[in-house]
């Protein structure tokens, strides 16, 4: 399969702004969505819409049907059980939910949390009001200066009051994939859990958690080409059946008495409410698109672009690029194909408001990693994210149209 | 001095010149660039204007019955916008800022031109200008 042939899934791409052909590099803040996943939303909402898991009425149980394959899908494509997945509106959702519940399972005063500093607000903040509730410690696991997590001083820093570990799989700015493997042995090896923020490496390789061997993996549809709105938290089963419920009401429960409530077993113990019965099916088509990209063809496309960039962006005079990769505490930290960089003597801001207007969408400021930001001493970078569906010509454009934006802002 | 509606009409017919948009980034880049400097020690956390994603302080000074805004801002294209308020709210007395209606910032096509984000600065601004001048009549 050719780039050309990948593109015509995504009507997006077709789209002008300000009469020009719209460059999206904007993946890692949400992709684009395939016709694939656009029908399938469709199609649930024009012909199946009903609310799951209650009615016995035909409608009601195809869309039961649809949900449960999903969860099913999800499950076979990150080799765990579908009993393990649990659907919530995204990563920040599921990151809350792992944070409250498991914080009431396991974590009382005194005990400890390490986040990593790399961490995008979502995997952070909720950390720091668990901590703040249950009276815990909240600890830091550094970044280096060239963005590669110190993971030589984990091992140390765990002590016997450290009940989970969090880190991102790939940091939504440095674009570094973490170890995430070995970081699991150093988390076991020492008597605590992991947690893994995946909402960039669900997208950029193929996650397989049995391997991985962590304890919770958090990510979102919406960066994986599904329907915005859905998510998922995976959890070891027997950790999930420990862990009291996030949300009351709906279908998560037993049987419901005034003298008290017991729960429906895991998953549906953490899905309160009525779910996202047209979102959360369009995971299937989204991941038989993640598949589809697993493409030799399609695959030497975006190496190409992110050695490009590697060596073209740190060219440019007063460009510094955040996150290199390379080896680093016996570790290989590989980049994904997202590049966050400042210029020296250039406000982020007035460079992502002239590649606007020159039809590239990029991100500019903190991307919700303000202790990140303060990391590196600025107040806010660049971001360019691709996707597959991302040309070499796209690259060459983005980055023609950076030097002028550059000398417009210098001259 | 001219009178304000006389300097918003100018700025207005000044910015419709440019037919691309780039051009109109240029020419708020050169107003930036051009913009008086401001003092370091004026800017504080009190003068910040909440809402922009880079930093923008206003300071205002009351003299001879009149309001002086001086303002400067981290970002080049902010501190172009930030230079045209000044342009045509500075130096008048409070009660004819706060009886204006704005309006001419419509009539720029600015808003809808610019990011969410930077609209809101924009926003943010023009109501910082307007509390001030109220709160000076």
């Amino acid at each position: 399969m050719d780039v050309q042939e990948l593109r015509k899934e995504f009507t997006q791409l077709d789209e002008k702004v300000y009469g020009k052909p719209l460059v999206y590099l904007d993946n890692a803040a949400t992709s684009l969505r395939p016709r694939g996943v656009v029908s399938k939303w469709v199609e649930l909402s024009e012909r199946y819409s009903a609310n799951i898991h209650r009615a016995v009425h035909h409608i009601s149980s195809i869309a039961t049907e649809e949900y449960e394959h999903a969860r099913e899908t999800v499950a076979a494509y990150l080799n765990v059980s579908p009993g393990e997945v649990v659907f919530t509106s995204g990563t920040t959702a599921s990151v809350n939910l792992a944070a409250f519940s498991f914080g009431e399972a396991f974590v009382g005063e005194g005990d400890e949390i390490i986040v990593s500093e790399s961490e995008h607000h979502s995997d952070l903040v909720p950390w720091q009001m668990m901590c703040e509730r249950k009276r815990a410690v909240l600890k830091v696991l550094e970044v280096d200066e060239e963005g590669r997590l110190r993971i030589d001083e984990l091992g140390s820093m765990i002590s016997r009051r450290t009940k989970l570990v969090c880190v991102t799989h790939v940091s939504n700015v440095l674009g570094l994939v973490n170890p995430i493997k070995a970081i699991a042995e150093i988390c076991h090896s020492h008597g605590c859990r992991l947690l893994v923020d995946g909402a960039q490496g669900a997208v950029h390789g193929h996650p397989d958690l049995k391997d991985l061997d962590c304890d919770f993996y958090a990510f979102s549809g919406h960066k994986m080409y599904a329907a915005p709105g859905t998510g998922v938290l995976y959890g070891k089963k027997e950790l999930l059946d420990a862990m009291p419920p996030y949300m009351g009401g709906g279908e998560m429960v037993g049987s419901v008495k005034w003298s008290g409530t017991t729960y429906a077993p895991v998953p549906l113990k953490f899905e309160a409410g009525t779910q996202n019965f047209a979102g959360a099916p369009t995971m299937v088509p989204a991941i038989r698109m993640l598949e589809l990209m697993e493409d030799a063809e399609i695959e030497r496309n975006i190496d190409e672009i992110t050695a490009y960039l590697l060596e073209e962006l740190p060219k440019i005079p007063g460009l510094r690029l955040y996150g290199i990769p390379g080896e680093a505490y016996g570790q290989d930290f590989r980049k994904i194909p997202l590049f966050s960089f400042s210029v020296e003597h250039c406000h982020h801001e007035d460079l992502a408001l002239i590649l606007d207007k020159m039809g590239i969408a990029l991100r500019s400021g903190q991307m919700c990693a303000e202790p990140l930001m303060d990391r590196f001493g600025v107040t806010g970078m660049l971001r360019a994210s691709f996707a597959p569906y991302n040309t070499m010509e796209e690259t060459g454009y983005f980055l023609s149209s950076l030097k002028k934006a550059i000398k417009m802002l210098e001259a | 001095m001219k009178t304000l509606k006389e300097r918003q009409d100018e700025l207005v017919e000044e910015f419709s010149m440019f037919d691309d948009w780039l051009d109109k980034y240029e020419y708020l880049i050169d107003l930036g660039k051009n913009l008086e400097p401001f003092p370091e020690e004026l800017k504080t956390d009190d003068r910040l204007i909440k809402g922009c994603q880079s930093r923008v302080w206003l300071d205002a000074e009351a003299k001879d019955g009149a309001i002086v805004f001086r303002a400067d801002s981290d970002a080049i294209i902010t501190k172009g916008i930030i230079s045209m308020l000044i342009s045509v709210y500075s130096g008048r007395r409070a009660e004819e800022i706060a009886g204006d209606d704005f309006s001419f910032v419509d009539r720029l096509g600015l808003k809808e031109n610019l990011s969410p984000t930077r609209a809101n600065g924009l926003v943010s601004m023009l109501e910082t200008i307007r509390n001030i001048a109220q709160n000076n009549r």
